[in-house]
């Protein structure tokens, strides 16, 4: 806690401990008392889990590992086998690397940065692409964003609001247009007027019709022409309310984009977004940030703590079986 | 991960000694394999733990028909029980004739595909004679109004839009405008909401009470995971919906949500949507649907999908021709244009089992029919017709004249004589009077070679 004080952090502090008060009352797992892992403790975490989208060969996966740490030991408290169980899963997170900062504020690696937004139809690229410009503006960086849905109707109209909203430039040919072409109309955009950051919007796909997905790979390869390491990061958009399904998309674009982590959507509702855990597994692909509503502020720096507590957050009783 | 509930269960079954009945041992194992499967297709924990208890019950009543595994008995208890939880049969859009305009209402959660479906739903509407207005009541989402407009003009189906954020003005002016249009059908949108979010769930249900829809239906995304029970229930208590829409079933999403929230709120499931095109709407199979979820192919929805698409003459001459070996390159062209007209060659290869495992994969994902379309076009009639002529120097030719590389020439006369093999393994066991099944035509590859 000295740290905190030396920083100045009181108010940071404050939360944290207050954070902690409230969670043994919050963790849905916790049978009264508890100090020893037991199948009862087990059952209930697993059905936790499950209920959380986490899936169901991840949570067994879990599960034994759990089993295996705690086997023979009693731990003191309640809290002590709380964070041991956290400290697992949370281990299951990869975090993001150096190279693609996650705070809006750090230095980029390239300039004009750019970064594509992709995912499924109705996964919320739009909104998220206008929340990135949002903080990266605010972060004093100058922002350009490129209206690459061609597709879906109204989409450039949308975004155009945005980014009206945003304060932000837009670039965009309207529906119908070549993708790839707006993509290289607003990079080469951005490396002439001195542009920091672009970020490219593009059409919702879902992830098993391969023409599209080559469309992607296309789009790829001519921001690649004006600037051969573009794109520099690849942000892969997930509905926060997808199930199963969501390692697929996950497993899908990496094999035609070079994904390099994952927006989360839509967590302001009652779901958990459990399935990350698997996804990051799987693909080792770390979650930067998460959506949790649809004004332009509603954007997080992805927290592996709070994500996790959220997890085994008790909500309305509903993990009670 | 496993592909397919049958193949795993009978896999638990070789595993299990005493395999030829089902008895309290192998049933205790086989459950697990179901329940498992039934989570990883999102069917919601409670649902699938209630329904593994059903499922078990009924197995062990079973008597064990002598011809078939228990594995294969116990599929089809599966198979029975999600088809009956389902609803059994197609429920239709209800809409009482003599009340103009009728009214639908759509609601969901963001992203689930309301718009995209109301537009699917007046095209749908207006092919079977009847003359829809769809009504922009989502004021909120930035040009959610211009998104529908350009959707209505797509179809030919008027608009109705206010300019103030104000839904109930919107859904009221819509209703006008339909009177005096002599419109009979008012479909209105509604903008996405959370269920825990008070004021939206608070609009909803004024609109509903005010407009007082024939049909109320809930959009859904079918790849929605466990949270899909919670949230069609609040919107049920809240809304008392008519029926569900299932949407993004163009996805490999195994779709358990439908079977939760069927289970959980006791609604039919009308409408599937199966692509971004005006036309990817379909009516709702429970049968098909519980196939899906066990991961078993849709051969059903196959066949009448290509039915209806398919020009029937041209497939005639197309049957004949594959049966007397004639399919030429002509012929392909021909079929991809049709193809087209069905949507994705994977989602139809999707939909006949066994089919998705036997092509492989990357060959039908470098489908593209562009550069595919080119190269026949640049061909000459003799080659179309007999491609083993197509040489170095046509294939260099080709290339050259549709824009595509040597490779990707080659790559398509391969694919074209791998297709023709398959289509003849198809019809021996077509004649033959074999179930078309990866089996069988393995079978028949393997007697072949």
């Amino acid at each position: 806690m000295g740290f905190f004080d030396k920083l100045g952090l009181s108010r940071l502090k404050e939360g944290l401990s207050k954070t902690r008060d409230t969670l043994k009352e919050k963790l849905a797992f916790v049978s009264k008392g508890k100090t020893e892992v037991d199948d009862e403790f087990l059952e209930e975490l697993e059905n936790i889990l499950v209920a959380a989208d986490v899936g169901v060969e991840t949570t067994l996966d879990i599960v034994d590992a759990i089993t295996e740490r705690s086997k023979g030991k009693t731990y003191r408290s309640e809290e002590e086998l709380n964070e041991m169980v956290m400290e697992e899963i949370r281990k299951l997170l990869v975090e993001s690397s150096h190279d693609h900062p996650v705070d809006f504020d750090a230095p980029l690696s390239a300039k004009p940065y750019v970064i594509m937004i992709v995912g499924v139809n109705g996964a919320g690229k739009t909104t998220s692409v206008a929340k990135l410009a949002h903080n990266y503006d605010k972060a004093g960086k100058k922002v350009v964003i490129a209206a690459a849905d061609t597709f879906r109707a109204a989409a450039y109209e949308q975004l155009k609001i945005w980014a009206d909203r945003a304060g932000v430039p837009i670039i965009g040919q309207g529906q119908g247009a070549d993708p790839a072409s707006v993509v290289f109309d607003s990079v080469s955009s951005a490396v002439s007027k001195g542009t920091d950051v672009v970020l490219v919007d593009t059409a919702g796909r879902l992830h098993n019709k391969s023409h599209l997905m080559e469309e992607l790979a296309k789009i790829m390869r001519v921001a690649k022409k004006k600037i051969p390491e573009a794109p520099h990061e690849v942000l892969l958009v997930l509905d926060g309310t997808t199930g199963q399904n969501a390692v697929q998309q996950a497993r899908e674009f990496t094999k035609f984009v070079n994904v390099t982590g994952l927006v989360v959507t839509k967590l302001d509702g009652t779901s958990k977004g459990g399935i990350v855990l698997s996804i990051s597994r799987e693909l080792n692909l770390p979650v930067k940030y998460i959506g949790v509503g649809e004004k332009i502020d509603d954007l997080q720096l992805f927290d592996r703590s709070s994500f996790v507590e959220a997890l085994l957050e008790k909500e309305n009783g509903k993990a009670e079986e | 991960m496993f592909d397919n509930l049958s193949d795993k269960l009978e896999l638990t079954f070789k595993k299990l000694a005493g395999q030829a009945t089902i008895n309290e041992v192998n049933i205790g194992i086989a459950m697990r394999d179901i329940k498992r499967a039934l989570l990883s297709a999102d069917v919601n924990y409670k649902v699938a733990k209630k329904l593994v208890e059903d499922i078990r019950e009924k197995s062990l009543g079973e008597s064990v028909i002598k011809s078939v595994s228990p594995a294969q008995m116990i599929v089809k208890i599966v198979n029975d029980e999600l088809t009956e939880i389902m609803g059994g049969e197609n429920q239709p859009l209800n809409l009482p004739p003599k009340k103009i305009p009728a009214i639908v209402m759509v609601a969901g959660l963001q992203g689930s595909g309301k718009t995209t479906f109301c537009a699917k739903l007046a095209k749908r509407l207006k092919k079977n004679g009847k003359n829809p207005i769809l009504v922009a009541a989502d004021v909120y989402r930035p040009a959610a109004i211009e998104q529908l407009r350009t959707l209505g003009e797509q179809i030919d189906v008027p608009v109705f839009s206010v300019e103030e954020p104000d839904a109930m003005k919107a859904a009221l002016g819509g209703l006008e405008a339909a009177k005096s249009g002599a419109k009979d059908v008012v479909i209105v949108d509604t903008a996405g909401r959370l269920q825990i979010d008070e004021v939206m769930m608070a609009e909803a249900e004024a609109l509903k009470n005010r407009l007082s829809p024939d049909e109320l239906l809930f959009v859904v995304d079918s790849m929605m995971g466990q949270e899909a029970v919670n949230t069609a229930k609040a919107f049920n208590d809240r809304l008392d919906f008519d029926g569900v829409v299932l949407t993004k079933l163009d996805g490999d999403a195994r779709g358990g949500a439908a079977l939760s929230i069927r289970q959980v709120v006791e609604k039919p499931i009308k409408f599937m949507s199966v692509g971004e095109k005006v036309d990817d709407l379909d009516v709702f199979y429970p049968d098909r649907m519980a196939q899906r979820i066990l991961g078993m192919g849709d051969i059903v929805s196959f066949v009448e999908k290509a039915q209806e698409t398919l020009d029937l003459e041209k497939t005639m001459q197309m049957q004949s021709k594959l049966m007397k070996n004639e399919f030429d390159l002509d012929d392909f062209f021909d079929q991809l244009q049709q193809l087209k007209k069905m949507g994705s060659i994977q989602g139809l290869i999707e939909m006949v089992p066994g089919l998705n495992k036997m092509v492989p994969k990357q060959d039908l994902e470098n489908i593209d029919f562009k550069p595919i379309e080119a190269m026949i076009s640049s061909m000459t009639k003799l080659e179309r017709k007999q491609p083993e002529i197509i040489n170095g120097s046509r294939r260099q030719r080709i290339a050259h004249g549709s824009g595509t590389r040597v490779q990707e020439v080659n790559m398509l006369l391969k694919q074209f004589s791998e297709m023709k093999k398959m289509m003849r393994s198809v019809n021996r066991l077509a004649k033959s009077g074999r179930k078309i099944t990866t089996e069988n035509l393995a079978l028949d590859k393997f007697l072949k070679r």
